[in-house]
């Protein structure tokens, strides 16, 4: 049976960056959450293990060894903006099935070949992100930064690019809770897009109704209301950041950025509805909506 | 960053890109200097060309020939100083001028819908390319390019072969392209523009125009700060930055500091439209002070956004993910105290809406600190109408 998406209470996850200050900390936080942590790398660090949250972890030289002797099928990758791209490629190459890229500020160039390298080995690896707080089945597992105790498990899938906003959201709809959450991140180019999360979360038959929120720059809200239309038969409801932004100034994450007249939120919160999907106009009034969607079942 | 005309000439010099001669001047005198040396060497015919980052600029009245020393330095005092869609003229670059037979259009950029990058080739060029798009969809030539194998000169002929490039013009457009994506790859462009690409009678290709945009997320490998346009940045986004501060400064009156791209950016949002019937209070700018929450960065976002004098309140909306909400306040209480050490107390009533991670602990703190400045509001919401009745209070009292 299929619980959850992408991410479930049997995935095994090892982390890139296992002994930097961020794989350390969020590797603590990912065990208390309950996730199975199985190991990690840093080629100068392989033969020995890291203590976190009281579990010994063993540190591997890479990617392909760790899933040899540890059985891991998901990477949390937290290795530094200088070297994400060949540690994104060393996880294609072990064709480990997930990899989330929490690391921000990786230059689109690097971006661009390492999608180009995972599309080349037939796409044997979802990849989200890069920059992005990864993916949460509550209750299940945890691969990334999202805090476990915001909400229980539940019936709301939930995909954003934002990262505090994904929290907000979880915390306003706490009281339904949620299948999974995944946070496929601001940048210009992204692995796992809307459009991915849309199409498991309709498959997923633990999600009864969907929250999507996006943000100016680009049309990927667009293409996901394009989606929606002829393919999702759940309830979306959806959420738009950045009405308010000017155009040609990046607001935060290197992607939220209008255009000329192109990629405002106005015009991606007319195409959602124009597919059927109620949008709200802050962070609350969404939650109430989906929470309509959800009593109206 | 978008780069200058001349800025991204520099750097198509720099990689083999071939442009005509060309030089920068900031005052009119400097304009005769050029064209006297250029004319010294044969061409005596230059045009000058207004440096502003927007289009538009030759229908404004912003590129002029001139024929000589002197007519170069009157029509460089002309476009010195002239406004192009808002934006105040500087520079002006003077170039030798280029006869020309034909005129093409080349660039690379992102793609994000298919997640790679574009070649795009037109036999139609020195017109927006949007125009073309429009009234003539078949000149235009898409080539996807794979970031792996990149542009080689087989490459280069295939993109201007689908651009439908004359075969006279083939070779050095070739050329052009191949080291046009040179620049693109080398120096971490999202964008390398030429429009026009020329034709001259005896043969050449060059490029005649330039724009580029860099990656500012490369920054720690390219030297991009050289290109930085320091005159024309904001006072205080210039002053943010060099705090490390993700700072936009905005029209409004609300200031806004927030944790997060997404919940800032819709922390605007939920203020404007808490404004709306409050006469218009509006966001007055995007601070983003992401995890960190320490009482100095809460004390430098706090200095930046109540140094701009239309700022009537203040909103901190902060949802603890990583974040500890108990930090938060903590930092908060420190930085009112802080501020008032340095001479800068704060003078403007600051809201705060303090969720998740810890929220109980910060919000208890702040109860305790009893800033009679800082207000608590439960809701993000609630704490938006609050700020925005705040500052228009305020705006009425001043």
């Amino acid at each position: 049976m299929t619980v959850a998406i992408f991410l479930t209470a049997e995935s095994r996850i090892l982390i890139q960056g296992i002994t930097g200050s961020e794989g350390r900390k969020h590797g603590a936080r990912m065990l208390a959450a309950g996730a199975t942590v199985v190991g990690g790398t840093n080629p100068r660090k392989a033969g020995q293990t890291i203590e976190l949250n009281g579990s010994s972890v063993p540190v591997f030289g890479t990617v392909a060894e760790t899933m040899a002797a540890t059985g891991a099928d998901v990477s949390v990758i937290f290795v530094p903006e200088t070297g994400t791209k060949a540690a994104v490629m060393e996880a294609i190459d072990a064709e480990i099935p997930l990899a989330a890229v929490i690391t921000e500020g990786i230059p689109v160039h690097d971006t661009a070949e390492f999608w180009a390298h995972a599309c080349a080995k037939g796409n044997k690896t979802r990849i989200i992100g890069p920059n992005c707080p990864g993916i949460a089945s509550p209750g299940k597992s945890n691969a990334g930064i999202i805090p476990a105790d915001i909400t229980p498990e539940g019936r709301i899938g939930l995909v954003s690019k934002s990262g505090t906003l994904t929290y907000q959201m979880m915390y306003e709809l706490r009281d339904i809770g949620f299948s999974t959450a995944v946070g496929i991140g601001g940048d210009p180019i992204i692995g796992t897009t809307h459009i991915d999360c849309l199409q498991a979360f309709q498959d997923d038959p633990e999600t009864s109704a969907i929250v999507m929120i996006g943000e100016i720059g680009g049309d990927a809200e667009e293409r996901a209301a394009a989606f929606i239309e002829k393919n999702v038969t759940k309830p979306v409801v959806g959420y738009v950041a950045g009405f308010t932004a000017p155009e040609g100034k990046t607001m935060g994450h290197a992607g939220a950025i209008i255009s000329g007249s192109s990629g405002t939120a106005q015009a991606k919160k007319e195409a959602l509805e124009k597919a059927g999907v109620r949008v709200g106009k802050t962070p609350s009034e969404t939650a109430a909506l989906a929470r309509e969607a959800i009593r109206n079942l | 960053m978008d780069l200058f005309e001349y800025q991204a000439k520099e750097l198509f010099a720099l990689y083999g890109v071939p442009v005509p001669k060309d030089k920068v001047a900031d005052t009119a005198d400097e304009a005769r200097e050029i064209a006297s040396a250029f004319a010294a060497e044969g061409m005596s015919k230059v045009v000058v060309k207004a440096q502003v980052k927007t289009g538009g600029r030759g229908k404004a009245g912003g590129v002029k020939l001139a024929d000589g020393a002197d007519d170069a330095y009157a029509k460089a005092r002309d476009i010195i100083g002239m406004d192009i869609k808002g934006h105040t003229v500087h520079r002006v670059l003077i170039a030798e001028a280029t006869d020309i037979k034909a005129e093409y259009y080349l660039s690379y950029l992102l793609d994000r819908a298919s997640r790679t990058f574009l070649a795009i080739c037109s036999v139609e060029g020195g017109v927006e390319i949007e125009e073309v798009a429009h009234t003539n969809p078949e000149a235009i030539a898409r080539v996807p390019i794979d970031p792996l194998a990149g542009v080689d000169h087989a490459k280069a002929l295939e993109i201007v072969r689908a651009g439908r490039i004359p075969p006279e013009a083939e070779e050095g457009a070739a050329l052009l392209a191949e080291r046009l994506w040179a620049v693109f790859t080398d120096e971490d462009a999202t964008l390398t523009e030429v429009n026009p690409v020329v034709l001259t009678p005896d043969g050449k290709v060059l490029a005649l125009d330039g724009k580029v945009t860099l990656d500012d997320n490369a920054a720690f490998r390219q030297d991009h700060e050289r290109f930085a346009d320091i005159a024309a940045a904001d006072p205080l986004e210039a002053r943010a930055k060099e705090k490390h501060l993700n700072y936009v400064k905005l029209d409004g009156e609300v200031g806004i500091i927030g944790n997060g791209a997404g919940l800032v950016m819709s922390t605007l949002d939920v203020v404007a439209y808490a404004g709306e019937d409050l006469g218009g209070k509006k966001p007055a700018n995007f601070l983003d002070i992401g995890g960190g929450a320490s009482a100095e960065v809460m004390a430098n976002g706090l200095e930046i956004v109540l140094s701009d004098p239309a700022v009537k309140s203040v909103f901190v909306n902060v949802f603890g993910g990583i974040t500890a909400c108990d930090a938060v306040a903590n930092g908060i209480v420190s930085a009112v105290g802080l501020l008032g050490e340095q001479g800068k107390p704060v003078d403007r009533p600051i809201v705060v809406r303090l969720d998740g991670n810890k929220a109980t602990e910060g919000r208890q703190i702040l109860r305790d600190a009893a800033l009679p400045v800082v207000e608590q509001v439960d809701t993000m919401d609630g704490a938006a109408r609050r700020a925005a009745e705040l500052a228009a209070s305020g705006a009425k009292g001043a």
